[in-house]
């Protein structure tokens, strides 16, 4: 199929940048999204034209790494990421219009690319139990009901893609807040630090400049591994019953 | 040279715990004077750099990536093996261990592998007290599966996507540790060289893959935790940036690489669809617990089956090959992936591949869902079904999977010895970055296993007896050696933007992974391995006089990344072949035609074969110099490996 790509360029974060309009042909219906853009950077270094930049590694739909914001939705026309998009769900004769993830916390980069370290950081307030290596208890000492157990483990499917920020109006990371605080509340391990990491977690989102909840749920809606708006419910509970109460008597 | 292992004497389950006796301790107070350089983030470098931390160690990790948690170990799917023998079916340390040095087919040491079966079930543990949610069962307890080469149900799981939630996990400690302090993170940065200081590991030189900069660091220990080198051979199942540049560069500073032949082709993964292809995708092992392998009798009904004048539900039963279960009666579908992969080549090779290409066979659910119900199957294997429908946009419930064999993981790497120290002194290499656990043939679900043995469990005590005997006072950065490894680094990066020929780096790529797979990929002999590497020779020659690299070293440049990481593959392919070409034998995955058993199946060579190969660089253009280290079995004895 020939396709038209409306591609934002922008060579570094203090330059402006733009869209840039490229001719695409002989696009097979079973390329992955990705791969129809190494062709057009095959094409591009060809003519020795500096190729378009954009982040991607796994191509498993796991990793995370890879963004774009295609045709007004994050990771394009399926709840899936973009490596997985495949060709056949365009048409020949399409116009496709690429832009990198938006929002004030994912600065651009170069390209498509956006830096996303903000995510780390959040983590690093409180996503984890503490734990050190060795000295734990056997594995079995502590049963936890299946239900629990998926239910956590359904909002620990999170791959940290920044879809749900680019999906909302407001750029809020709340839905991939809440998924981390959710999975580890829920689990007997890290309800001992429920509290702590809920206010932490979300102090530092703030911090990073995201926008607050639209209650919308376009994040929910967009986001490549469907984790649940309910989290964000949970969040808040966690984070107002923080509010009311010390764990440090 | 002698290679010494250093693998502890005295009963082998001793042996490890003699040796954590033996070790020396560093006082806590003096921990925080060292400095240790963990580069890559996946389970093997985030657990090591996490648990170096925690002892009070100063870690600096690095990762190409624009975050630790992308490292590839989040794309394994099926699970980790740990002796927990929780489903009271005889598993022990024991018969992990036999298991695995089976499996590699008596090409790993013993010392190692029962070391790693033991700490498995400290794993598992760990794991579970971060909050990683494993697979349970009603009663709450923790769940199990067998998977492919085992008789014993010991590989826990998380759905499909087991090394997504242990790398979370890995990376949540890891997380914690940075907010410590006791961790500094350089994430989209690239390691270019180990500086080496009289004899010793004593930092690396970094490339800024935003900005570009070279910068030098300097530390008491580095540990490379880089991962594997299936991107060789172009397509694999590795993610897009996984390369063996850390290790190749180490390699050339004096770090011995083993067994590089080793590579292990991974059965169930889904076809090559076109020349457009940038990656092949992993269906996991465990789908061949239900899955049942099979393709048409006759070399006719596969024919019209590629024709698609007729679709896999027509064949009647009577006239369907489930291959695997005829051959080997009682491993069936789960033998190991090895054998599993040979014997779909061999299918396809009669003419009775399934698809367009005529390379891939049938891995058909249907009476899996049959017997259990679509929802158990759907609850078992959900999201790779999912996955499967999205590439090939066909549904596996209603129609069989087509798969075939791809490159997933190698066995071969850095050499290191019983502490998982290099030849080099002061330079460790973990996880797949090393040789040491999978012999010839690496098991299902180990190498999370070992990539979180090595990290949680190995490096804390191994790395501080070497440190104990280590100044506190680190090697300046403006250290001559430091100087001459940024200079290389940046002679190097001005001749590949200088270079300005007109192939594009994937070029190159393409056909050195075309090279590698044909003539050293699921079968060789020595007629293609002798004209693969006169091939690879002038496809080098070629690179560094028409490679085409756009841009400037002082930005972000993907296609610079990349000529980097296929320059050394070059190098690499060329001493994957001269391993291959010497080991005159088939063992685990690699498989010389000229060396099989009259059945096709691998066929040893012990009395001249069973050794570590170390190969040993000798300068740009030379031959490397081959080191033995031999393999000494005392309580396993070698047998032709059957799983009939």
């Amino acid at each position: 199929m020939n396709l038209t790509l409306k591609v934002w360029r922008q060579r570094n974060p203090s330059e402006k940048g733009g869209f840039k309009t490229y001719k695409i042909s002989g696009i097979s219906a079973d390329m992955s999204f990705l791969e129809m853009l190494d062709v057009l950077n095959e094409d591009l270094s060809d003519k020795g034209e500096d190729p378009v930049h954009f982040d991607h590694d796994c191509r498993e739909g796991i990793c995370g790494m890879c963004s774009l914001y295609i045709n007004g939705q994050p990771h394009g026309p399926h709840q899936t990421t973009t490596c997985q998009l495949h060709m056949r769900s365009f048409k020949d004769g399409d116009t496709i219009t690429i832009e990198p993830w938006r929002a004030n916390a994912f600065p651009i980069v170069k390209d498509l690319v956006v830096d996303r370290s903000s995510f780390d950081r959040i983590i690093q307030s409180g996503g984890y139990v503490s734990v050190n290596t060795g000295g734990v208890p056997d594995a079995n000492e502590i049963p936890i009901p299946k239900v629990i157990a998926d239910e956590s483990f359904d909002a620990a499917t999170c791959i940290g893609c920044g879809a749900c920020v680019a999906a909302c109006k407001n750029a809020s990371a709340m839905l991939f807040v809440s998924a981390k605080i959710s999975q580890l509340a829920l689990l007997p391990q890290g309800k001992v630090e429920k509290r702590e990491r809920a206010e932490k977690m979300v102090a530092q989102m703030d911090k990073e400049g995201f926008g607050a909840c639209t209650n919308t749920g376009a994040c929910s809606a967009e986001c490549p591994k469907e984790i649940k708006l309910s989290n964000i419910a949970r969040m808040n509970r966690e984070y107002f019953s923080a509010s009311l109460s010390t764990e440090n008597v | 040279m002698k290679l010494d292992s250093k693998i502890p004497s005295g009963p082998l389950a001793e042996k490890w715990t003699k040796h954590k006796f033996n070790v020396k301790l560093v006082n806590p107070a003096n921990k925080r004077k060292y400095e240790i350089i963990v580069v890559g983030t996946g389970l093997a470098g985030a657990s090591a750099a996490a648990s170096l931390a925690e002892l009070g160690y100063n870690v600096k990790a690095f990762c190409f990536q624009d975050s630790p948690r992308r490292a590839h170990s989040i794309a394994a799917q099926g699970g980790i093996n740990a002796a927990k023998n929780y489903q009271n079916d005889g598993d022990s340390v024991f018969r992990l261990f036999y298991d695995t040095i089976k499996g590699g087919d008596y090409r790993s040491r013993e010392g190692n592998v029962f070391r790693l079966a033991e700490v498995s079930v400290n794993i598992i543990d760990q794991c579970v007290a971060q909050g990683v949610p494993f697979a349970r069962e009603y009663g709450g307890l923790l769940a199990n599966r067998s998977f492919g080469g085992a008789q014993v149900s010991r590989t826990f799981y998380a759905r499909g996507q087991t090394g997504q939630q242990l790398l979370l996990g890995a990376y949540s400690a890891l997380s914690r540790q940075v907010a410590n302090g006791k961790v500094k993170l350089y994430p989209r940065t690239e390691m270019m060289d180990v500086v080496v200081v009289d004899g010793k590991a004593r930092g690396i030189i970094t490339r800024n893959l935003i900005t570009g900069a070279i910068e030098s660091h300097s530390a008491h220990a580095v540990l490379l935790c880089t991962g594997g080198y299936g991107n060789v051979f172009f397509l694999s199942t590795n993610a897009m940036g996984s390369n063996v540049t850390a290790a190749w560069r180490a390699h050339k500073k004096g770090a011995f690489f083993s067994n590089p032949c080793y590579t292990q082709i991974h059965p169930t993964c889904i076809p090559v669809s076109g020349d457009h292809q940038s990656k092949l995708t992993l269906m996991s092992e465990s789908l061949r617990n239900d899955g049942r392998v099979w393709v048409p009798k006759t070399q006719e009904m596969a024919e019209k089956l590629r024709k698609k004048e007729i679709a896999p539900k027509d064949i009647k039963e009577e006239e369907r090959d489930y291959y695997l279960e005829t051959k080997y009666p009682s491993f069936g579908n789960l033998v190991p992936r090895d054998v599993a992969s040979r014997n779909a080549k061999y299918v396809c090779d009669e003419g009775r591949g399934v698809n367009e290409t005529g390379e891939a066979v049938f891995l058909d659910f249907r009476d899996a869902i049959k017997r259990d119900g679509e929802d158990a199957v759907r609850g078992k294997y959900g999201n790779l079904f999912d996955m499967y429908q999205q590439i090939t946009g066909e549904n596996p419930y209603q129609t069989p999977m087509k798969i075939y064999p791809a490159v997933h993981y190698t066995m071969g790497g850095l050499w290191v010895d019983y502490n998982l120290m290099t030849s080099v002194p002061g330079l460790y290499a973990l996880g797949e970055a090393n040789f040491s656990d999978h012999g010839a043939n690496r098991l299902g679900a180990s190498a999370l296993m070992q990539g979180l043995a090595d990290g949680y469990f190995v490096a804390p005590y191994t790395v501080g007896d070497y440190l104990a005997n280590l100044p506190y006072e680190k090697i300046a950065e403006d250290h001559p050696e430091f100087k001459k490894a940024e200079d290389d680094v940046k002679a190097r990066v001005k001749q590949l933007l200088t270079i300005n020929g007109d192939k594009t780096v994937d070029h190159f790529h393409k056909k050195l992974g075309k090279i590698m797979w044909n003539h050293c990929g699921m079968a060789r002999n020595a007629a293609g391995l002798t004209k693969a590497k006169e091939m690879i020779r002038s496809l080098k020659e070629e690179f560094w006089s028409n490679v085409k690299v756009l841009g400037t070293g002082e930005e972000l440049n993907l296609s610079l990344e990349k000529a980097h990481r296929v320059a050394d593959f070059l190098e690499l392919g060329e001493l994957m072949i001269d391993d291959a070409l010497h080991r005159n034998e088939s063992c685990g995955g690699h498989f010389r035609d000229e060396y099989q058993t009259p059945e096709g199946e691998a066929l040893r060579d012990d009395e001249n074969f069973a050794y570590v190969a170390a190969w040993e660089y000798q300068g740009d253009g030379k031959d490397e110099v081959l080191h033995k280290e031999e393999l000494v079995f005392e309580n396993v004895k070698l047998t032709q490996r059957s799983y009939k």
